[in-house]
């Protein structure tokens, strides 16, 4: 590795990051909050006893685990304005992964929910409680312990499927390393950077996905 | 001729009065047309081999399991489920007339013994926070577990988690208090630790629906005994009269099956 290249690695440590924190991070935990709030409205719809409600939710899971991402994307981005509703690239992005992790994290929500036994559901009735105490109180609790593994898979996934988002001109951690290695042919180096810093970050989700699941075994035997 | 004026009659008829009760799980037929009374201040223990219905008609009592007909009335609350649709807000007018204990405890993992009993004041009923702790200490006092609190429900023992669950189910101020089998799944040294609390709750003056093979706790405890067998109310009566002296040949097989075992 000559100097020149070291250099430029160097100098791409800033902006990478700055993409990083700024486009990457936030890109992922936004899409990931609203998508969770989604995925659990699908996830009780499909639990639905009224058959059109849960049918609504299954063809909604099935067209987003049926269909690539990217493809998504672009219908959002470049599809839509056809019938005149435009995004920001940004929030085009943010709209696409609500949207997949809205499909994904509802199969996963809903078979945590059918893990709790069904006496908890009863016994949290004949103590008086009502559907949505239950489920706030009760039953997502315990859900949540089945839950977080896959949960954390489905958010260390998306923290590099943003990298996509560089196709709608969102300015990424992907697409500034692109740029920056564009003119210069240092590609190896450039996306070497940035691989490390997508790995730091899923890193860290890692570590904080551990300590998640210590706090959740407090009250269940070893 | 002057009117006697007229005063409110004291609460001495029925707690609760069950009639016509019948249940189907698809072609089985598990209850015929159940009929029976529970006296306020009461203890009906309800016996019979397993199938028979005891542990369904206990459930209808709190609409767990919806009867197909029948009329349930405890208190001033009464639901006849030959009416359909029988409504939410029925099902849990009737459901709050009662504390419920169950074979396997379902006690609430992720919650604190204490954080178990203030569940339904707090959460469901909305009580003063403060108030219904105090109380739940009371109760866990009661049952002899006021030292555990603050332990989970698997640090318990089984005797002790069915403990807390009859804490819980007494925590909602119910008017009566329905037990399913609550020693069944317990370790045989651990069942008198339970049913001693229940014989407590009797003498206190709890009214109380009792699905055991204990019959020893029905001889001792038991204001009335339903022999249950196909899904009909087969003899009924005092503890002596179904236990001791029982009039059909059913009601004898069956206990003495369970007497004696080996035999």
């Amino acid at each position: 590795m000559n100097d020149q290249t070291i250099a430029l690695i160097l100098d791409s440590l800033g902006p990478l990051l700055r993409a990083t924190v700024t486009s990457t991070i936030p890109l992922t935990l936004i899409s990931f909050v609203l998508g969770l709030v989604l995925a659990l409205g699908v996830a009780l719809m499909r639990l639905s006893s009224v058959r059109v409600v849960s049918a609504l939710a299954r063809l909604y899971i099935s067209v987003i685990r049926g269909t690539p991402l990217l493809l998504q994307l672009f219908i959002i981005y470049y599809g839509l304005p056809a019938l005149g509703v435009r995004f920001d690239p940004f929030p085009a992005a943010i709209l696409a992964f609500t949207l997949n992790v809205g499909g994904y994290a509802a199969e996963v929500i809903r078979s945590a929910i059918l893990s709790v036994p069904k006496g908890q559901w009863e016994a949290a009735s004949t103590v008086g409680m009502g559907y949505v105490t239950t489920l706030r109180r009760v039953v997502l609790p315990q859900a949540a312990r089945t839950a977080i593994p896959p949960l954390s898979n489905t958010l260390i996934s998306l923290v590099k499927d943003t990298s996509l988002a560089s196709t709608i001109q969102v300015t990424e951690l992907l697409r500034v390393a692109q740029e920056a290695a564009a003119p210069t042919y240092q590609f190896f180096a450039l996306y070497g950077v940035a691989a490390v810093y997508y790995w730091v970050v899923c890193l860290a989700l890692s570590f904080g996905q551990s300590r998640l699941e210590e706090r959740q075994n407090r009250y269940v035997a070893a | 001729m002057s009117e006697t004026p007229k005063t409110p009659a004291p609460q001495t008829g029925p707690l609760v009065s069950v009639s016509g009760l019948a249940k189907s799980f698809g072609d089985h037929e598990v209850l015929r047309s159940i009929d029976f009374e529970v006296m306020p201040g009461s203890v009906t223990v309800l016996i019979g081999p397993s199938g028979s219905g005891k542990t369904t008609v206990l459930r209808s009592l709190n609409a767990l399991d919806v009867a197909d007909a029948g009329v349930v009335r405890i208190g001033d609350v009464e639901v006849d489920f030959a009416r359909r649709p029988v409504t939410k807000r029925q099902v849990a007018d009737l459901r709050a007339q009662s504390g419920m204990v169950f074979q396997s405890h379902h006690l609430f993992p992720h919650l604190t013994v204490l954080e178990n009993v203030t569940a339904g004041p707090v959460l469901a009923q909305r009580r003063d926070r403060a108030e219904a702790v105090a109380e739940a200490k009371e109760l866990l006092r009661l049952v002899g577990l006021e030292e555990k609190a603050d332990a989970y429900p698997y640090q318990l023992s089984g005797g002790q988690q069915q403990r807390v669950g009859i804490a819980r189910a007494l925590a909602i101020r119910p008017k009566l208090m329905l037990f399913d089998e609550p020693t069944s799944a317990l370790d045989p040294e651990l069942v008198g630790e339970v049913l001693l609390v229940m014989k407590d709750l009797a003498a206190q003056g709890w009214t109380m629906v009792v699905v055991t093979h204990e019959i020893r706790f029905a001889q001792q405890v038991a204001d009335q005994v339903l022999f249950m067998d196909g899904g009909v109310i087969v003899e009924r009566g005092t503890p002596d009269e179904v236990l001791t002296r029982p009039r059909t040949e059913r009601a004898r097989q069956f206990l003495h099956r369970i007497l004696d075992p080996l035999d």
